[in-house]
């Protein structure tokens, strides 16, 4: 599962993040690997949007892909 | 610029320690700046680099406000730059989003790493009451070992008391542990650099400052390893001083969501285009120049300037009409920059600083984000095509905050060929309007598939591929009025002051291009473009030749010819599309080098003569 797949108002856990430049800016935004997000919904085709707290940040589709989740409670 | 890529700063201010003001974009930096500085404040331009940093004195301090970044190293030219402000600061200055503080920290965290003195302003408490968070002051204070003062900014709420605990300013706790594995790492470095920033930064692995010591042999290569301890830290922090209450829905995210969501999304963008085109387009083009150009300029300056010349030196020789001729310096020059040029600018400076300060632009970086994929761009290029409108110039230098090289090659190029701007645009508007939605959509469909073909083909040729978005969506909010104002008043100067020079050197040299026979030959020699190819009447090349010297110099020009419906339509899409103006291109130039530019210039002139041709063909 990936981040493309979440539906507006589900919770996830990140599991993995591929690509270096992006897991270190995810880093600096407050997103890590074991983070709890929820999905804010997403542009068909565009970009996928996270909320986390107060916080919401975009991500472009093909990074989004290549970030791995797991559903809260999945170990 | 020193051999490592550093800024060098100056030092004209002559102070006995440096205050550098240091935060998040959006977190009202400005606002603290303009407070504890007062009136007298300078904007430079650091060499090798066009961000503008704006310095002034507070007693014996100076003061510096930084570009806004998320985190100290070198991704972009806010980054490096704000960098070498940070490394060089005595105190700093740290302004929090109170709302974001799991994002803010992460700066303030690296700040405090960096071995720097250290004071907080924990700002925006207005809006952390409104989301019914509560933040722990005295238990964040004691985590982060700095003083935290708690501010609201827009409503000057804890300046003052923020204005006199600067000097409390001290060093807080690092997130190196004593006798730890990473702080045994940073010793070593240390001990050569005999800096405790330079080192960690050279930990950090940013190449700019590595270059600074090349008697270091290898370094361990620590960013990620020292980013994570960081995030793991500040998330340990916010989670001893943060809770919230998750039950509030709040009508700001609501409307955040719903600029988002395409189904409400795109609606609400095409109905603040058509708001935005009555205030420019309507009120401004037509009511307010109406005002401006005609009665003011036009009907009582102008003939008032030559009376006066006619009496003084006289009208009929050569420096009678270079000053007060057709092509005036104080005439037509005047009228043109303060009459027609300015109250656009202004207009259109006021509504980007709005959308800018309410948080609506980033969401639409996210909607336009998979149509400019499709041009090898991303949702940030938006950006600096919104800016373009504004003035190509200045949106060409905001592409250095697109991520690669290939998307900044992309976005100029169109800047400089589809994208006209305020002044442009409002001459357009102007004349537009006089037309009949027909033609009005020949013009938009022409320059829009222009813009779509040439993106396309750019994307196509240039090897690579378009970057990912990754952006952070601020809290939508009210704007602050005083703010936009400030903003608005300060790009329009900045716009005269540019715009200025190149109107007199071009009604100057129209002048002696006119009385010389020059234009003439010109205007004689380009009809077989202007005349037999794009159906125009012979003159429109002296709009053409006004063009090159300035694009809305060129649209301006046209007002003064008489035209049919189709010959407006044709000349507005060749003069759109046809060459950057002057200061366009020496930005350019400077931004990328000149024989991109020189293709960027001739490419426009091939594209802009074929498609006017072409639309003459076959639709007219």
């Amino acid at each position: 599962m990936t981040l493309v797949d979440m539906k507006h108002g589900n919770k996830f856990i990140i599991d993995k993040i591929e690509d270096k430049e992006t897991r270190l800016q995810a880093l600096r935004f407050g997103i890590s690997e074991g983070s709890e997000i929820e999905s804010a919904g997403s542009i068909p085709g565009g970009p996928v949007i996270l909320k986390k707290n107060l916080q919401e940040i975009a991500i472009g589709r093909r990074t989004a892909e290549k970030i791995s989740v797991k559903k809260k409670g999945m170990i | 610029m020193s051999h490592c890529g550093q800024t060098e700063i100056e030092n004209e201010l002559q102070a006995d320690k440096k205050i550098v003001l240091a935060g998040n974009p959006n977190v009202g930096k400005s606002i603290f700046f303009n407070y504890l500085t007062g009136i007298y404040v300078s904007v430079s331009n650091y060499p090798g680099t066009t961000l503008d940093i704006t310095s002034g004195k507070m007693g014996d301090a100076a003061v510096y406000d930084t570009p806004g970044v998320y985190g100290v190293g070198s991704i972009n030219d806010e980054e490096r730059v704000a960098r070498d402000f940070i490394m060089s600061a005595d105190i700093i200055i740290n302004v929090v989003d109170a709302s974001h503080l799991e994002r803010d920290l992460f700066l303030t965290q690296q700040l405090i790493d960096l071995g720097k003195k250290i004071i907080v302003a924990l700002n925006m408490m207005d809006e952390v009451e409104k989301n019914n968070i509560s933040i722990d002051l005295e238990a964040l204070e004691k985590e982060l070992g700095v003083p935290v003062i708690p501010t609201t900014a827009a409503k000057h709420r804890g300046l003052d008391k923020l204005k006199h605990s600067i000097d409390q300013a001290v060093k807080g706790n690092t997130i190196f542990a004593e006798n730890s594995d990473l702080e045994k790492e940073l010793k070593d470095i240390e001990a050569v650099t005999e800096n405790r920033a330079d080192a960690l930064m050279i930990l950090e692995e940013d190449e700019n400052i590595r270059c600074q010591y090349p008697s270091l042999k290898t370094v361990p290569e620590l960013r990620e390893e020292i980013y994570t301890a960081r995030r793991q830290r500040v998330d340990q922090i916010t989670d001893r001083v943060l809770s919230y209450d998750e039950n509030t829905s709040q009508l700001a995210r609501k409307i955040g969501a719903y600029m988002l969501k395409p189904v409400t999304a795109i609606p609400m963008l095409l109905v603040l285009l058509y708001l935005i085109y009555q205030f420019i387009g309507v009120f401004v083009a037509q009511t307010v120049v109406g005002v401006t150009e005609e009665l003011i300029f036009v009907e009582n300056y102008e003939p008032f300037v030559r009376n006066i010349i006619a009496n003084t030196i006289g009208l009929e020789n050569f420096f009678g009409q270079l000053l007060a001729g057709e092509y005036g310096i104080l005439t037509m020059s005047v009228t043109y920059i303060f009459g027609l040029l300015l109250p656009l600018v202004a207009g259109f400076y006021f509504l980007l600083s709005l959308l800018e300060d309410s948080g609506y632009l980033p969401r639409i970086a996210v909607l336009m984000d998979r149509l400019l994929q499709k041009i090898g761009l991303n949702g940030r290029a938006i950006i600096p095509m919104l800016l373009g409108f504004g003035c190509v110039t200045m949106a060409t230098i905001t592409t250095r905050l697109l991520g690669t090289k290939r998307e900044r090659i992309i976005s100029i190029f169109l800047l400089g060929l589809a994208i006209p701007c305020s002044a442009q645009l409002g001459v357009i508007a102007g004349l537009i309007a006089q037309l009949d939605v027909f033609y009005i959509l020949v013009y938009v469909l022409t320059i829009f598939a222009v813009y779509v073909l040439a993106g396309t083909f750019l994307n196509k040729v240039l090897p690579g591929e378009s970057s990912d978005l990754l952006i952070d969506l601020p809290p939508i909010r009210l704007p602050d009025l005083k703010n936009v104002f400030n903003k608005t008043y300060q790009q329009t100067v900045a716009f005269v002051k540019e715009a200025g020079p190149i109107f007199v050197f071009g009604a100057a040299l129209i002048t002696v291009m006119q009385k010389t026979g020059l234009l003439a030959l010109i205007t004689r020699g380009a009809e077989p473009i202007t005349v037999n190819w794009l159906g125009l009447p012979a003159e429109t090349a002296t709009a053409f030749v006004m063009g090159i010297i300035r694009r809305d110099f060129g649209a301006a020009g046209l007002t003064s010819i008489a035209l049919t419906s189709a010959q407006i339509t044709i000349s507005l899409i060749t003069l759109t599309l046809f060459v950057p103006c002057i200061a366009a291109m020496m930005i350019m130039i400077k931004e990328r080098n000149f024989k991109e530019s020189v293709y960027i210039w001739f490419g426009s002139w091939i594209t802009a003569f074929i498609t006017g041709g072409l639309v003459n063909l076959l639709i007219f």
